[in-house]
């Protein structure tokens, strides 16, 4: 059925989709990676909703941070739990935009660009839900998960099957101002994106393909 | 809105020359910054590689950069740039940026810096000053004046160079013949309106006449306006060549209590006059508060007198450090200050034994003071030396010496210099001695050079007599290179003890703080940075069978005349050297201490370099040492 409705799409996702025409280049020398990190009200994709969003992009191994996406959602549905883990509060001093218009943003500043987040199942989840929201079909990018990339390093040895951000960036040696604000969860994402490619390619020649998680691992949390 | 972006701003706001743009510009910087990860052992970019179109600061870890033969020319960490020479230069990088460690580091492009820090004057000159005086040996200041658009004689580091300042004297010297007679001398400095004559022969400086002379010899009645110039004119006169500079003309006249000194054309008073260089020429240069505090000693007339003029000597200090004042002459004039302090005191003490000296003897400052390099007022440390008496003499000689001496470190104690806790003073009976017993002692701690002696070695084998007969110095000196010559080994074990204090080899790892104690984590500027580049000095100079350079400066100068293929290092150690002392000085006027423990967190991104800077010539230096002493077996 999804053919037939897609001349009714939104502009904006038929430009975001045609980045995804021709074959996708996968050097991952050149590519463009997007580091990205959603807070949300909490972790129930159907009722929680994004907060922020904040990424940054990396091209040849270099974070640009001319290159960086923030913004802040306005809420209907609102809880105060998680303003006590993310300090957003529903009237906070950030100038507030709606879902619609911040997903709107985002595709149009992702493009085809690989996704890259810690437990990237959830942030995509979220962004899926919020356009599903808005009528429109998942996310088509590429993605990598952080701790699935971390496991494949020699480095880990321990038998833990879960590592938080606050874990790599300590075990990493990154400094954490910035936790739990979504721009800074991403920048210090894209740091140990960097130092976990770089082990990774100690090991041997590496493809985009070899860093994507097999689809059963790809858990919720 | 871009909270990475106001992190980053957050960190380079903290150093120079960051620190010193405007928030908005540097926000602008910021938002635009690449951030690159190097794992260790990676290159940022390597020799020969075209020129890339940014410069670099290290955020986190350690870069290297690496001369294509893979030596090691400089370290940067946390706040440092590199790759702005390179990217002023165009064309290829002439060195490598490799990780030490893994590191993070910022990149900023041309067009950033372009736009926001060229043009920012402070900026610009932090950053030739900086890069001049880090890569002094390479020939690129030039073109990175013109593209900071800087000319050429502003900026930071001409201060530095004011001591080398020549002196202006007067090139058209009022002279006459020897065959003049008193009153057409006294005719012709009344017609050319100045205060002193020199008599010439064959254009050679025989002596001088001062306003001072008519009035105490003859208006005095001892010699008649008729007599001959010869027989009033003080001769020789002290003589310097023309690039006398300000710091040693007004230490000659300090030292020789004159007011005139002569310009000849090789510095000697066998050469033609060039010209006369006055006491006046000297204020008319500089404030002439040193000499003014000197002449205040001599007319004291008690011990509160001394001390008050001895606080007034700090005042004057500290001014010099706020004025950039070079420091070998600040810490010259604080010495002759004290030095003349010290005078006065021991004729005063003299004057109240009620009977005269026995024999000959000289007061010798020992340890930083006899290096003439105690700026602060720190504790005192004297010995005493009085020439050999008949046997039967000795213990009388000594007792009053021992008198003597507890009278002068009384007073010493008195006027602001705290008796010594190491109890290291001429009242001690073990550092009031004669010639002989000296010497004695001297051969006793070389022929047995364990730990405690090599550290008696270090104190009073660096002794300038600050009263009394040079003669006894020189024997004592003499007495410390006879047993030397006989004991070769000693040099070795000075050695060791030269190369007790490592350098920090980076500021962030590896810095040196004290682990325990009331200073613990602060850094000792004296133990871990001062003494290795000083006890070098000693052993390089003793090595050398040099006699009378006590000073670590001269000693260092001294080397370079001995050793021009070493001129390099010794001139960088001579250089850090410098920088220390001030350093330690500006730290001990702030914090009212000795300047001795040091608080890293304290210190400026510039004081930071200027401290790597010192510590790389301290681990060259000890290299030397160590190859040239053959040390790596004692190790």
């Amino acid at each position: 059925m999804l053919w037939f409705k897609k001349r009714d799409y939104p502009d904006f996702w038929n430009t975001y989709s045609n980045h995804f025409k021709n074959k996708q280049d996968t050097n991952i020398e050149t590519i463009r990676f997007v580091v990205f990190d959603t807070e949300t009200t909490g972790l129930n994709i159907k009722e929680d909703r994004i907060l922020s969003i904040g990424a940054v992009g990396i091209t040849e191994h270099t974070i640009k941070i001319s290159d960086s996406f923030e913004c802040y959602l306005s809420q209907d549905v609102f809880k105060n739990d998680s303003v006590k883990i993310h300090g957003i509060l529903k009237e906070g001093n950030h100038p507030k935009i709606e879902e619609k218009e911040a997903v709107k943003l985002f595709l149009n500043y992702i493009k085809n660009s690989v996704l890259i987040a810690h437990h990237t199942a959830f942030d995509i989840a979220m962004i899926n839900a919020s356009l599903k929201r808005m009528g429109l079909p998942k996310l088509k990018n590429r993605a990598l998960d952080l701790g699935y990339l971390y496991k494949k390093t020699d480095l880990d040895r321990s038998t833990k099957s879960h590592f938080s951000l606050d874990d790599l960036a300590k075990l990493f040696n990154i400094p954490q101002h910035d936790r739990h604000t979504a721009s800074g969860d991403a920048y210090i994402t894209a740091l140990l994106f960097l130092k976990v490619l770089s082990q990774l390619k100690l090991q041997k020649k590496i493809t985009l393909h070899e860093l994507e998680s097999p689809i059963s691992k790809v858990g919720l949390l | 809105m871009n909270t990475i972006a106001e992190r980053i701003y957050d960190f380079l706001k903290g150093f120079p020359p960051f620190s010193m743009l405007i928030a908005d510009d540097l926000l602008s910087i910021c938002k635009s910054i690449e951030v690159h990860y190097i794992e260790k052992d990676n290159f940022l970019f390597k020799a020969n590689e075209p020129v890339k179109d940014k410069f670099y600061v290290v955020k986190d870890g350690d870069i290297g950069l690496f001369t294509a033969t893979n030596d090691l020319i400089d370290e940067c960490d946390e706040g440092d740039i590199f790759g702005l020479r390179a990217l002023m230069r165009q064309g290829i990088y002439l060195l490598s940026a490799k990780a030490i460690e893994e590191s993070i580091v910022y990149s900023i492009s041309s067009t950033l810096f372009e736009n926001y820090i060229a043009s920012n004057t402070e900026a610009s000159k932090y950053l030739m000053s900086n890069l001049v005086s880090n890569y002094r040996k390479t020939n690129d200041d030039i073109q990175e004046h013109h593209f900071l658009g800087i000319p050429n004689n502003t900026g930071p580091v001409i201060q530095d160079f004011l001591e080398e300042q020549t002196a202006d004297y007067s090139k058209n010297p009022i002279t006459c013949s020897p065959e003049n007679s008193i009153k057409e001398a006294a005719i012709l400095m009344t017609e050319k309106r100045v205060g002193s004559v020199i008599i010439t022969q064959k254009n050679k400086p025989l002596g001088i006449i001062t306003d001072k002379d008519i009035r105490t010899k003859i208006a005095t009645g001892l010699f008649s306006i008729d007599e001959n110039v010869t027989k009033i004119m003080t001769s020789p006169v002290i003589t310097f060549p023309k690039n006398i500079t300000v710091a040693e003309a007004q230490i000659a006249m300090l030292k020789h209590r004159i007011t005139h000194l002569c310009i000849t054309k090789d510095g000697t008073v066998n050469s033609e006059l060039t010209g006369i260089l006055s006491e006046h020429d000297i204020i008319v240069i500089r404030e002439h508060n040193a000499s003014v505090l000197i002449k205040e000693v001599k007319r004291s007339k008690s011990i509160e007198d001394l001390k008050q003029i001895r606080l007034r000597a700090q005042n004057l200090l500290k001014r010099y450090i706020e004025q950039q004042i070079p420091i070998t002459f600040a810490s010259k004039i604080i010495t002759a200050i004290n030095n003349s302090i010290t005078n006065k005191i021991i004729e005063n003490a003299i004057k109240s034994m009620g009977n005269a000296p026995p024999t000959t003897f000289s007061w010798l400052a020992i340890g930083s003071q006899g290096r003439e390099e105690q700026l602060l007022l720190t504790d005192q440390d004297n010995a005493l030396v009085f020439d050999d008496v008949p046997k039967p003499e000795l213990k009388k000689a000594k007792d009053y010496f021992l008198t003597l001496s507890k009278k002068i470190t009384q007073d010493l104690n008195t006027v602001g210099f705290e008796f010594c806790p190491a109890n290291m003073m001429a009242s001690n009976p073990k550092w009031c001695l004669s010639v002989s017993e000296w010497k004695q002692q001297f051969k006793r701690w070389i022929t047995s050079p364990d730990q405690d002696n090599l550290m008696l070695c270090t104190i009073f084998f660096d002794f300038e007599p600050a009263f009394g007969n040079n003669d006894l110095v020189d024997k004592m000196s003499e007495g410390i290179f006879e047993s030397i010559s006989y004991h070769q080994i000693f040099l070795n074990h000075l050695g060791v003890n030269a190369l007790k204090n490592p350098p920090p080899l980076s500021f962030f790892r590896q810095f040196l703080v004290e682990q325990s104690g009331e200073h613990k984590d602060q850094f000792d500027i004296k133990a871990r940075a001062m003494m290795p580049l000083v006890d070098a000095a000693r052993l390089l100079i003793l090595s050398n069978n040099v006699k009378a350079h006590n000073n670590t400066v001269l000693r260092y100068e001294k080397l370079i005349e001995l050793e021009p293929q070493n001129k390099e290092l010794y001139n960088d150690c001579l250089l850090a050297f410098k920088n220390l002392l001030r350093f330690r000085t500006e730290q001990g006027l702030k914090h009212q201490d000795s300047g001795r423990f040091i608080d890293l967190k304290s210190l400026s991104k510039a004081n930071r370099l200027e401290l790597k800077n010192c510590f790389k010539a301290i681990k060259e230096i000890q290299e030397l040492i160590l190859v040239r002493f053959n040390l790596s077996q004692f190790l």
